[in-house]
């Protein structure tokens, strides 16, 4: 039996039934960049390639603004976001630094810092 | 009759892959995480198994949610990794084993597993960054592989308890195959991190330690747990524990711990690397 139980783990965005649904063309669209000729299509027009995928206009602005955050809010799974910052050329430390307000060497530190145990 | 030789669990983060195509590997960022592996490799050629059962989620390369298994098995004679959108290198065609594959699929889906079996998908970093680990240059072209791949990617996942009592039917799939052949299971991924939202950049170190002693001794202990104790515990992507007690549901009886190796911070995760041995069949 399914629970009913929605637990709120705080700065945590769980990828569920909610949100796959929310997030599907915005997903399906960062799924795409799989391809390099989906990325050049991307870069050649944003917005046009957005349209494409239906995405809502929140989606659509998270989008311009390279607001992970948002993207996550409007259902945005970070695997398929995860492609999306390949196209921008961003790894995870900068993508981490992006939501946490940190910067990319602030949040290396943290790392540094959980990884050993400190916290 | 195939024996299952024994485990090892691996990170499989991509930022690993990166590294070696670059060369990285003795660098001070990276030493500790490399240095743990010669003692595994020498074990894997000395075995020298035939086939590894490995257990690994696909982040959005064969599988879209379009159509998301929760549990899929790969039944090819070859797999192929393919551009995963942010520049890792594609590796050369990993090797199948279709015979031992059917078998255990059908085993399985006997056993209550019901399979998404699949003649063609294209394998991931999750899969191709642990061959890779254990033969460096790509020079795993003479194992075959066996493909698991576990939703860690949208709930509802497959829970904990599940995804190991899924490790001992495949256990007990291998133990029924007629064929002598030696078989070696890895389990990949984790340890505790998560890549999304404000709490991005977490890491368990007291708590993937915990689960690395427990995997040997009492894997049954962990399975207590949910995904979402997972989630709050060890990081949004710490559900992919599910990944190492799957393998640890492979092994029967006493089990050794012959290595391990956990190294955190390997980009945002905590990486855990151990070798375990168990009580073969007679």
């Amino acid at each position: 039996m399914a629970t009913k139980e929605k637990r709120e783990v705080p700065g945590t965005y769980l990828f569920d039934s909610t949100m796959a649904k929310k997030g599907y063309g915005l997903n399906k669209m960062c799924y795409s960049f799989n391809n390099q000729e989906s990325r050049d299509e991307f870069n050649a027009d944003p917005d046009a390639y957005c349209d494409k995928f239906n995405l809502t206009d929140a989606q659509k602005a998270a989008i311009k603004e390279k607001d992970i955050i948002a993207m996550l809010r409007e259902g945005g799974s970070i695997y398929y976001l995860a492609k999306y910052a390949g196209l921008l050329k961003l790894n995870m430390q900068d993508i981490g630094a992006l939501q946490t307000g940190m910067s990319v060497d602030e949040f290396k530190d943290m790392l540094v810092k959980n990884g050993r145990g400190d916290v | 009759m195939a024996n299952i030789i024994g485990g090892i669990t691996t990170s499989h983060i991509p930022a690993i892959a990166n590294a070696m195509a670059n060369g990285l590997e003795e660098t001070p960022y990276w030493k500790p995480f490399f240095d743990g592996y010669p003692p595994v490799r020498d074990w894997l050629n000395e075995k020298k198994p035939d086939v590894i059962i490995l257990f690994y989620n696909d982040h959005g390369l064969e599988f879209f949610i379009d159509k998301k298994p929760t549990f899929a098995i790969g039944v090819a004679d070859e797999y192929h990794n393919a551009d995963e959108g942010w520049g890792i290198p594609t590796i050369p065609p990993v090797t199948g084993e279709s015979e031992l594959s059917w078998h255990i699929a059908n085993s399985l889906v006997e056993d209550g597993f019901d399979m998404t079996i699949c003649q063609e998908m294209k394998v991931d970093h999750g899969l191709t960054v642990p061959l890779n680990l254990m033969w460096p240059g790509y020079n795993y072209g003479h194992v075959k592989v066996i493909p698991v791949c576990i939703n860690c990617e949208q709930h509802p996942m497959p829970q904990p308890k599940r995804t190991f009592a899924l490790g001992q039917a495949i256990g007990r799939a291998v133990a029924s195959f007629d064929e002598d052949m030696k078989v070696a299971v890895f389990g990949t991924g984790g340890m505790s991190h998560q890549l999304d939202g404000e709490r991005a950049g977490i890491i368990n170190r007291k708590f993937d330690l915990e689960c690395l002693d427990k995997l040997v001794t009492d894997p049954e202990d962990l399975t207590k747990y949910s995904n979402l104790d997972l989630v709050e515990i060890a990081g949004a992507q710490g559900v992919e524990l599910n990944m190492l007690l799957a393998m640890r549901g492979t092994l029967i009886g006493e089990v050794k711990e012959l290595h391990r190796n956990y190294h955190a911070p390997i980009s945002n995760t905590g990486s855990g690397l151990m070798l375990l041995e168990h009580e073969m069949p007679k």
